[in-house]
């Protein structure tokens, strides 16, 4: 896919013909041990954009009357198609080992649109962001490590490293320092917009994920583990939230929305190794070009304007789902040490008296993220089997 | 359903991955842990979260005046009889929780890709007598005045501990010998459990629930034996 206002020419899966059955829904799911862990990746993430589509969707219904019944019936479609996405993941994963993998995506797919991002200022957010998932990543596998007894790269299969970024413990920041500059509607890229709206979703996911298992854990640092985590999340999804142009009407974010999953879903269904999961995504590529030519059509009906305005012009190489490790190790090797101000990247040492403030209070009684890491180096087969040898 | 262990493409050790892996102990070994310690520090921790921890709830009031009286009595008699009450109130959850665990067995064996008609009946047959064990619980917890329908702590913490059987039980992919071993794990722990539950009620000077309690003790037994017979046996077969 290089365009995407050509695609527009393939009406997709007419709304009526998107159907399911609960059994279909609720259908068999990968398997831990055999599937590729990108299988898993793009599980997670195809999940967190399709709730994402609800969300935005019911943030539109909210303040306007007249897309209500055709928003509530797409959403109706999505909220079967992220069911059935979000039942692919088996019942033998832990709520730890699914956190692994959530931070697998937010590494491996925030590393990906980092590098084809156009816009140098949106491009940078990312690999700041990076860093902090990066760092989740290393503190979460020490927690199932010392917790569970297994190892997290039973996970991650290879793909992602398994050390420390910028650490957890530094990157709880005063609100003022978490919001970004939003990219100009106008002058931005329709890839600009498609990145930002994908990452917000993902970070989305991610937070309320944390959220809600947080308290199923028994273990007191677990459980403060999650609530420091669930927290820069939250900090995650208001930076990248902020990417976004707040002068877009509701009517182009829906449109950018409906973009983005065409090409979320293209991308899945390009690089999925297990035919079955594959079939998924090629269905729903087809459903959501169905939600793209709906939108259309309201767009051209509500603002007169032609949708080629908001999709036209190239789209970059599909999503890589593909191991970012020697990106991540330059990013971490430069990046480490960057802080924000304001909107603004600055070094450590610049770092804004609210925010250290802010995080001093945090901090006071402790922190998870230090306690259960402490001295954790990954070895195969967890750090028991290194301490054995 | 599959049965038994297969070869198949298992991904998820190093072996499947030496490139990928050297790759990453090479992070490993160059960038190091940023916070000194090890695991004792969360370690001692959980004990400080220990010690500022609330329970996790308390055993009823029993609530009939028939009750009080031989609470009071029981008191006098003994130094804590809400332990026993705690205790039948954990058997009762762990029975009710067998009869559902058996029922998805059967389940399971019935899906199989031989379905073996004599472990069905054994099955069958074990699962009846979790129910006859129930009932038996409920009715002594009756009989010392309490409510069986009340979750005692030790009730709820049984719960939570046989999540990990019920979760492994009901998960259509797995077989029937990752089954038993489930049921192996319910079953060495019921023993046990009986055996206790009878001594309590001899120290808490009820001799006739004890009684009654020794022969559910003795029909445990019997499905220990069986649950471990099955396995081995399957297992075997497989191995030779």
């Amino acid at each position: 896919m290089t365009r995407l206002d050509g695609i527009l020419d393939n009406k997709g899966t007419p709304l009526e013909k998107q159907q399911f059955t609960w059994k279909e829904m609720a259908g068999k799911p990968i398997s831990k041990l055999d599937d590729d862990a990108f299988t898993r990746v793009r599980i997670i993430l195809m999940n967190g954009v399709e709730t994402d589509a609800l969300r935005l969707k019911h943030g539109i219904s909210r303040i306007t009357g007249q897309l209500r019944q055709p928003l509530a019936e797409i959403r109706r479609v999505e909220q079967h198609q992220a069911t059935m996405v979000n039942w692919l993941i088996g019942a033998d994963h832990s709520p730890l080992e699914t956190t692994i993998a959530y931070e697998q995506v937010a590494i491996e797919v925030t590393a990906a649109v980092a590098q084809s991002e156009p816009d140098p200022y949106q491009a940078q957010t990312y690999r700041y962001g990076l860093l902090e998932d990066f760092d989740h990543l290393y503190r979460y596998s020490a927690m199932l490590d010392r917790l569970e007894g297994k190892d997290p790269n039973n996970i991650l299969q290879g793909y992602t490293d398994i050390v420390p970024g910028r650490p957890t413990s530094e990157h709880h920041r005063h609100p003022d320092n978490d919001l970004r500059d939003s990219y100009a509607k106008d002058e931005a890229a329709l890839i600009t917009k498609i990145h930002c709206a994908l990452i917000t979703a993902a970070e989305f996911q991610t937070h309320d994920y944390y959220q809600n298992v947080g308290p199923l854990f028994a273990d007191p640092l677990a459980r403060q583990l999650y609530a420091e985590i669930a927290s820069v999340e939250e900090q995650h999804v208001t930076q990248y939230g902020s990417l976004a142009d707040p002068m877009e009407s509701f009517m182009e974010k829906w449109l950018v929305h409906e973009a983005m999953e065409v090409y979320a879903y293209a991308s899945c269904a390009d690089q999925e190794t297990n035919p079955r999961i594959k079939a998924i995504w090629e269905r729903f590529l087809d459903y959501e070009l169905g939600h793209l030519n709906i939108a259309c059509e309201h767009f051209k009906q509500i603002e007169r304007r032609d949708p080629a305005e908001i999709l036209g012009g190239p789209l970059p190489q599909m999503v890589q789902f593909k191991s970012q490790r020697d990106f991540v190790r330059k990013v971490l090797a430069a990046e480490v040490n960057l802080r924000s101000s304001g909107t603004q990247y600055v070094d450590k040492a610049q770092e804004p008296q609210n925010s250290l403030a802010y995080r001093t209070q945090l901090n006071s009684q402790g922190i998870a993220a230090d306690i259960v890491s402490a001295g954790y180096q990954w070895a195969p087969g967890t750090e028991l089997m290194r301490k054995a040898s | 359903m599959a049965h038994a262990a297969k070869l198949g493409t298992n991904l998820t050790g190093i072996q499947m991955s030496p490139k990928d892996t050297e790759r990453l102990l090479d992070a490993v070994n160059d960038i190091h842990p940023d916070v000194p310690g090890d695991s004792a520090g969360m370690m001692a921790e959980r004990a400080v979260r220990t010690a500022e921890a609330d329970r996790i709830g308390s055993v009823p009031i029993p609530g009939s005046a028939k009750g009080m009286l031989k609470s009071s009595f029981d008191m006098m008699r003994g130094k804590s009889p809400e332990v026993l009450l705690d205790k039948m109130g954990e058997r009762l959850a762990y029975e009710r929780n067998g009869v559902r665990l058996y029922d998805a067995m059967i389940a399971k064996v019935k899906g199989s890709d031989t379905p073996d008609s004599a472990l069905i009946g054994t099955l069958q047959h074990i699962r009846d007598e979790e129910y006859e064990h129930m009932m038996l619980v409920a009715k002594h917890i009756e009989t010392l005045g309490a409510d069986p329908t009340a979750q005692t702590p030790c009730a709820d913490v049984v719960g939570v501990l046989g999540v990990g059987p019920l979760q492994v039980i009901t998960d259509p992919r797995t077989n029937v010998e990752q089954c038993m071993n489930a049921l192996l794990t319910i079953e060495l722990t019921d023993n046990a459990a009986w055996e206790l539950l009878i001594e309590l009620a001899e120290a808490g000077g009820h001799s006739n629930i004890a009684k009654d309690f020794k022969h559910a003790l003795d029909q445990e037994n019997d499905h220990l034996v069986k649950v471990k017979t099955l396995m081995r046996r399957d297992l075997k077969a497989q191995v030779k």
